[in-house]
């Protein structure tokens, strides 16, 4: 089953659409990574699947129901940018109102998080550092155990020791299992380490999306003579990569003529590239839904 | 147990990264047959990976024969490599180290030392044989 479906989802703003003719389906236990330029629609996505917004056109389902629903919502987590906690309340007092607010709640979670941060129950969640409160908004979102965890941005503004022990803490979940996980960011570095989906994105639209072992065998880097026309199933999704006649390309078939020589492009280099084609031109734009 | 590691500018795969170590690890009697492989929690705590990525390391090493999977317990080495013990390689590896000090203070070239050395060990394997 998908945990999450979109169809020909979309959402304005005004005059402005944030979002557009998204189909996209979530399997059950994937972590999945939201990549894209800022507004392009990431946080508009997450706050659609969380159920924080409604929208203009098309459909979303989350674990086969309506998010935002009272029999979704339990199993959902959503931990919002800048993890925004009460500056002035104390880290007890936050937990005991979000156990409250919660119909299942596993207190154990927090209290090993804390113990295991060395965060004093007793401080005030203004006084956290900004990796301390972004483990702490973690713990709260993990002690629901939902079965779907949204995050956006989690790691954009920790430093990178915080960055490892925030993400060190959500694979440790992952491994619990029974957990899917969408989380958006701007780092790139960490994708490849912590997702096994990515979803791209760009000006509402979707860019690419799949499996990150399929995305990475659907494309390759072709060196060949500049007169030589691209194989067949190769379209071109980046172009010279250094000095010489190179192409990033997306394949549907295997490369079999020896005049090219085929390399495997990182991950990096597929992402960047295809947030620099236009929208509007994108060539593999439904090349396969996650 | 074996602690394991990555290097992220390497542009190897994680999961290749893991096999490789692990892979190693057995070749150079670092790891032998009933070790058991630090559990996927562990690694995945350790290095803040996608936990996917050690379970498909962990099949290939299975597929390899090189380790076994016990459900619910571990996964465990299967084989003892028959090179010479790590304390063995220790000692000829430093034996190197002062002869390359010497050769450096001779004057010679990182090219000419493994020239030097190549052919020492070609003679040395054709005498074994001879």
């Amino acid at each position: 089953m998908n945990v999450v479906e979109t169809r020909s989802l979309g959402r304005r703003y005004g005059r402005r659409w944030a979002l557009q003719q998204l189909d996209l389906d979530v399997p059950e236990h994937a972590v999945v990574g939201l990549v894209g330029p800022n507004g392009a629609g990431k946080s508009t996505l997450l706050h659609l699947v969380a159920g924080l917004i409604d929208p203009t056109e098309g459909s979303v389902s989350v674990l086969g129901g309506t998010p935002g629903s009272t029999a979704v919502l339990p199993d959902v987590a959503f931990v919002a940018q800048d993890s925004p906690l009460p500056k002035r309340a104390r880290v007890r007092e936050i937990a005991s109102i979000a156990a409250g607010m919660n119909v299942r709640w596993d207190q154990a979670v927090v209290d090993d998080r804390l113990a295991e941060l060395r965060i004093d129950e007793s401080h005030r969640a203004g006084e956290l550092s900004g990796g301390q409160r972004a483990q702490f908004a973690l713990a709260l979102a993990l002690a629901k155990r939902p079965k779907l965890l949204l995050l956006d941005e989690p790691v954009a503004s920790l430093d990178p020791l915080a960055r490892r022990g925030f993400l060190q803490s959500l694979m440790a979940a992952v491994a619990d299992g029974g957990v899917t996980v969408v989380f958006s960011t701007h780092l790139i570095d960490d994708l490849q380490r912590t997702c096994d989906h990515l979803v791209v994105l760009g000006q509402g639209s979707l860019l690419l999306s799949g499996s990150i072992d399929e995305i990475v065998q659907g494309h390759a880097v072709l060196v060949g003579p500049p007169d030589r026309p691209l194989p067949r199933g190769c379209t071109i999704v980046g172009g010279h990569r250094s000095v010489g006649h190179q192409h990033l390309v997306a394949v549907s078939t295997p490369v079999t003529d020896p005049a090219w020589q085929v390399q495997t492009p990182t991950l990096d280099e597929i992402v960047l590239a295809h947030l620099a084609l236009d929208p509007e031109q994108h060539p593999v734009r439904h090349l396969e839904v996650v | 147990m074996i602690a394991l590691r990555l290097d992220s500018s390497s542009g190897v795969s994680t999961y290749l990264q893991l096999v490789h170590q692990v892979r190693q690890a057995v070749l150079l009697g670092v790891l032998r047959e009933g070790d058991q492989l630090p559990t996927v929690k562990e690694v995945v705590a350790e290095l803040a990976i996608n936990p996917n990525t050690v379970l498909k390391a962990y099949r290939e090493l299975e597929h390899e024969g090189l380790a076994v999977g016990r459900p619910g317990v571990g996964t465990f080495i299967t084989r003892t490599s028959t090179a010479p013990s790590p304390e063995v390689q220790a000692r000829l590896r430093s034996d190197l180290t002062r002869w390359a000090g010497r050769a450096n203070d001779a004057g010679l070239d990182v090219e000419t030392m493994v020239g030097m050395l190549r052919s020492v060990v070609n003679e040395t394997s054709r005498g074994a044989v001879a």
